[in-house]
This record gives C-alpha cells, structure tokens and sequence, in this order.
C-alpha cells in the first residue's frame, strides 16, 4: 500500500459555514412513516442536518467558512499560494468552481486553483495534495476548501438516501510547521464499485434528457430520477466494514502508534453504527471518537474538518493532538491520515 | 450454527426466533433492508470474525445458506 509521508507540515486552523435552514429528520415523514424514519436515525445517529436554500451554492458556503477562517485568524490572504475546491456539486460543470471563488475571495492572481472532483473520501485527497503543495520550499500557504450541498443532489422520496446527507463548507489552512508532526497518509481506490454510489445521467455518458427526469420507482418503493444520486446500501456498507478498518489499522501501524497514543479519531460522518462498529474493533473509547452527524448528517467531503470544528475547542489550541482522521465513499475510494494539530486555531462554524 | 444464526438474525431484525425457519428466504421478511443487513454482517464479524464478502453473501438465500456459509468460513 502506498503511503505519503510529510514532516513540518501540519493544519494550522480550520472554519466551517453551515446553511441556517435546520431540517430534523423526526418531522420529515413525508415519504417514509415515524417508525421507519426513527429506525433509522436510531442506526446511522443523524437526527438534524442543514439544508441550503435553491440560490446558495457550495462555492457560496465555502467563501464564508474562509471569510470565517481569515476573519479569526486574521491571516494575510496574499500569502496563500495554493487554493483548492472539493466539491461534486459544483455551481457549473464548466468552468472549475475554484477560480471563481479565488477571485470572490480577493486572493491573488499568481495562484494556483483547481477543484477536485470526490466525495466523502474528499478530505483525505484534498489534504494530501494540500500538504504536499505546503512543503514545497517557493509555497507559503495552501487554503483547503471543502463545500457540499448534497441536498440538491438526492431524491426526497429515497429510502436509502433521503435522510442522510447535509449542506456545508469548510475551509483549512496548511502550512509549514515549526513542529515535526510526523504525517502518514494513505490512499486506495477501487472502480469496480463505481456503480454503488451513482448519479447515472446528466454527465456525458447518459446526456440529461426527459426521460433522464422522469421519476422513476423502484423495487424498495423508492422513486427518483436517473439524475439523483443512488446508492447500493448493502455494497457501501459491506466496504466500509472490510476496506475501511483494514486501510486505518494499516495506517496507524506504519505511522508506528499504538491508539493509547491517539487523541481523537475523526471518522468521515457517514453512520453511526459503522463508526461504533469500526471503534469497537480498534478498542477505541467513545470518548476519542468524534461525532456531528447527530447536527449536521452526512456533508461528504466536508464532514470530518466539520466534525473537528464542531468538537475542537474554540479558539487557539493550548496542546498538542495527536489524530487519526479517515475519509471514505464514492468512487469507491478511502484512505487515512495520521497527523497532529499544534499550533491550531479552532475558528468555529458559522451560519448564513 | 443454524440456531445460532437465528438468534443473531432475530437479534437484528428485532424479530421473534419462532418466526424465523432455516429454509427462510430472508430478503422476503418486511424487516429486511440494507440497514438490517449491515447489522446482520457487522455481527457476523463480532461473533465469528468473519466479514462476508458481498458477492458471498448475495449467493446466500435462506437462513439455511448463511449458516452453512458461515460455518465454513469462520475463525477456528
């Protein structure tokens, strides 16, 4: 397994925005009945997200989680040298979001931008990139932005899909450390399971059509269009008991630390009860497992620095954490990071 | 291993033991759906330290079959 592995490189801060529009999956019993729906809540641990309204994009939310980042730590923005956007609902299919938001932001031109296209393994890719341009000599800063608006992607009457995901961005700053913190990140990825989280139509492969936003019902009753998102359940959860926990405890082990040396695991908010199942295999005590999911369900890509922004405490960190962060989804593709926060500020999640 | 897999399978699907038979297709109980199936696997792996493999586990039918299934596959 290929492992990417840096030293004085490190996060140094983290902000988060959120949509105010809070929707509490108790009441949202339009489609499935209030048995079923506290079932489910009961296993995946998501009882509230937020939801953005038809005119607010992800690029929208993440310019205020970095407004949000800059404000708290009142960082020069012209010594950010690298901005990237991970995002799967982009404001156009073309151009990159990633130079607009630049602009929006006031960064300088002589910047490098792109998006990257993941989903809940999103993070951890954009993390490793970030920290790779970060220990470049000729690059100061690298600003990581992370935005979802998930909502608009799922169809409302999906049994599997309609009750998990959330809206939100965040921003997190990289840059060069006066500390080793010795990182170990891996990667893996495995397209024969593309076809278990998909949005079959409205790319090239199956052009958006009016058959494309028929809606369609299927076996469980669900109805959705080819132009939702779909996901084999079975398939996804059958992955992120297998691959998942067998990519962390490799992970861990290169990184040469035992869990009694780990302060927090920040797991992608996917789902409850894989998370207790993955922390009950590793021994791990529930006070060092991080959880948002129960205020902000499942944000994709944004939900681990999201998680750490809700959880974290407020403002600049007196001591050293030592973290184990894993991203996991779409793709399929997965990959851990072992890293520390020294030197860290919390700035908070925002609402607009 | 077959009565053992009726207890976990009534464990997770919150259904009585009585109702549940070895020749049991159970994809056809009303509680079956992908959240059933990912506690019915997750404690598979705690009881017999054995993840099936989704392939496998779709070959698997009845109550009947996931019993023999695991009873072949699980840490000695």
């Amino acid at each position: 397994m290929p492992y990417v592995k840096f030293s004085r490189v490190g996060i140094t801060a983290i902000a988060g925005a959120v949509p105010s529009q809070v929707i509490d999956n108790r009441h949202y019993t339009h489609f499935m009945s209030e048995k079923d729906v506290e079932t489910v809540i009961s296993m995946t641990g998501i009882a509230k997200r937020r939801f953005a309204d038809k005119d607010t994009c992800s690029s929208d939310l993440a310019i205020a989680a970095a407004e949000q980042l800059f404000a708290s730590t009142g960082l020069d923005r012209n010594e950010i040298d690298v901005m990237l956007f991970v995002s799967q609902t982009p404001d156009y299919r073309t151009p990159p979001s990633s130079m607009m938001i630049a602009d929006k932001l006031g960064l300088k031109r002589d910047l490098g931008s792109f998006d990257i296209n993941l989903g809940c393994s999103g993070y951890m890719y954009g993390l490793q990139v970030a920290f790779l341009y970060a220990s470049q000599a000729g690059i100061r800063k690298v600003l990581l932005l992370n935005g979802e608006t998930k909502s608009k992607a799922y169809s409302t009457k999906d049994k599997a899909t309609s009750l998990l995901f959330g809206d939100g961005a965040t921003a997190t700053l990289i840059e060069k450390t006066e500390s080793e913190n010795p990182t170990v990140m891996s990667m893996n990825s495995n397209g024969a399971g593309y076809h278990y989280i998909l949005m079959p139509a409205g790319g090239y492969r199956n052009p958006s059509s009016p058959e494309s936003l028929k809606e369609k019902q299927y076996p469980d009753g669900s109805i959705r269009t080819d132009e939702h998102g779909s996901m084999d359940g079975e398939a996804v959860f059958n992955f992120t008991i297998t691959d998942v926990p067998r990519d962390i405890k490799a992970t861990v082990n290169e990184a040469g630390l035992s869990w009694d040396e780990v302060d927090y695991f920040v797991p992608h908010q996917a789902n409850r009860f894989i998370t207790n199942h993955i922390a009950k295999k590793f021994k791990i005590p529930a006070e060092k497992v991080l959880y948002s999911m129960d205020k902000y369900g499942n944000t994709s890509s944004v939900s681990i620095p999201l998680t750490m922004a809700e959880c974290l405490p407020a403002g600049k960190l007196e001591r050293k954490l030592q973290l184990v962060l894993t991203g996991f989804g779409v793709g399929l593709s997965w990959g851990t990071a072992v890293t520390s926060l020294q030197g860290f500020t919390n700035c908070g999640i925002r609402e607009i | 291993m077959l009565d053992a897999i009726i207890t976990l399978m009534s464990e997770c699907l919150e259904k009585d033991a009585s109702e549940i038979k070895g020749s049991d297709q159970f994809r056809e109980y009303e509680e079956w759906d992908s959240l059933a199936y990912l506690s019915v696997i997750a404690q598979i792996d705690d009881d017999f330290g054995l993840v099936v493999p989704i392939e496998d586990f779709r070959s698997c039918r009845t109550i009947q079959d996931l019993a023999a299934y695991v009873e072949k596959h699980k840490e000695n």
